[in-house]
């Protein structure tokens, strides 16, 4: 019911996996705000690239599979919270956070362009 | 330092489970002197129905653990002069365990999981086989030599924050001993054990938090033993899927 080795290595594989987004995406930040920064320069870098889509999709799959694992043992051990509710609790803030986060990656690279 | 004449102000946790009361105790203080004589004394001079355990008395038994100013100890080989905060002294049972009354808890839950997590001898030969040679300088035999030394007091499990938020946690004098034995060359359930600590109670839950390597009374490391296990059952994750 709490954190088996599954979801240990689930949460340890989506770290690994955003270890190199993270260092990537401050660095671009970094480099893309030298001179100023706009809505448009961001989304004329964005927008129709399938390179960006799949970088910031993928991060936002780590990012809420990740945060979920994480956010269940804290519920877990700070309310007693167990069962379907844990599992519940799990899947729905796994769920919310790649809706979320899907939504915004959507908005930067597929829509306007 | 206490001379002959000063007195001692020891609370001490009393009344079952459900009922707990504080007492406090005047008790002559001395030189030298440990918790476990200062609990002693208040039971054979004040109340003589002050419950609590001890045997050896010179730190092998592991049965006198309690917690004495907020820190789980042996009260056998804590001086009392070490602990004391001014002249007061809060003794109470171990954290973590059912108390059964006033300073003696139910150590089973401890046992159980010390089962559960596979910490007991799975031979590898039979009675009538020779014994397998071992060399005491071999690398995994000297990990397994690192926690050997655990008598079970049940002193890191109730140091343990996982396990105090998480009661089924499986804790670190148990996880330490299936560390152990995965180490050790002459036992033959590698396969059992890691899988007895890598489900819902086991090793992952361990945050690393340090407790039961700062407080262990004989200076045994079940952080890093833990470390071992959830190191050595991601090694094999793969393995055993595929």
């Amino acid at each position: 019911m709490m954190l088996d080795l599954r979801l240990y290595m689930l949460q340890r594989l989506s770290a690994l996996v955003m270890a190199p987004f993270v260092l990537v995406h401050l660095g671009v930040m970094i480099y893309a705000i030298q001179g100023g920064l706009s809505a448009a320069e961001i989304l004329g870098r964005t927008q129709g690239s399938l390179g960006w889509f799949l970088f910031y999709g993928l991060f936002v799959l780590a990012a809420g599979l990740h945060a979920a694992i994480g956010l269940r043992v804290i519920l877990h051990e700070w309310t007693g919270l167990c069962g379907r509710a844990l599992t519940g609790a799990t899947w729905a803030i796994g769920a919310a956070l790649i809706f979320l986060g899907g939504r915004a990656v959507l908005a930067v690279t597929w829509g306007g362009a | 330092m206490p001379d002959a004449q000063a007195t001692l102000s020891v609370t001490v946790s009393r009344g079952g489970y459900d009922s707990r009361q504080r007492q406090i105790f005047a008790v002559p203080a001395h030189e030298n002197q440990t918790v476990l004589d200062v609990v002693s004394w208040i039971q054979q001079s004040l109340d003589p129905t002050l419950s609590y355990r001890f045997a050896c008395r010179v730190g092998m038994c592991g049965s006198c653990a309690m917690t004495v100013n907020g820190v789980p100890r042996w009260t056998c080989r804590t001086h009392v002069k070490k602990v004391l905060d001014g002249d007061r002294l809060e003794i109470g049972p171990l954290r973590n365990l059912p108390v059964i009354k006033d300073l003696a808890v139910d150590m089973e839950p401890f046992f159980d999981k010390w089962v559960a997590a596979e910490g007991r001898h799975h031979p590898t030969r039979g009675r009538a086989e020779p014994i397998a040679p071992i060399d005491p300088l071999d690398a995994q035999r000297q990990t397994a030599n690192a926690g050997i030394e655990c008598i079970n007091c049940s002193v890191c499990y109730a140091a343990c924050d996982t396990v105090a938020a998480n009661a089924d946690y499986l804790g670190p004098a148990a996880l330490q001993r299936a560390w152990t034995l995965l180490n050790d060359a002459k036992d033959g359930n590698r396969q059992g054990i890691l899988d007895a600590v890598s489900g819902s109670g086991g090793c992952h839950n361990c945050h690393s938090m340090g407790s039961c390597t700062a407080y262990c009374p004989n200076e045994l490391d079940p952080m890093s033993a833990i470390a071992g296990l959830k190191r050595e059952t991601a090694r094999t994750f793969f393995k055993r899927r595929g």
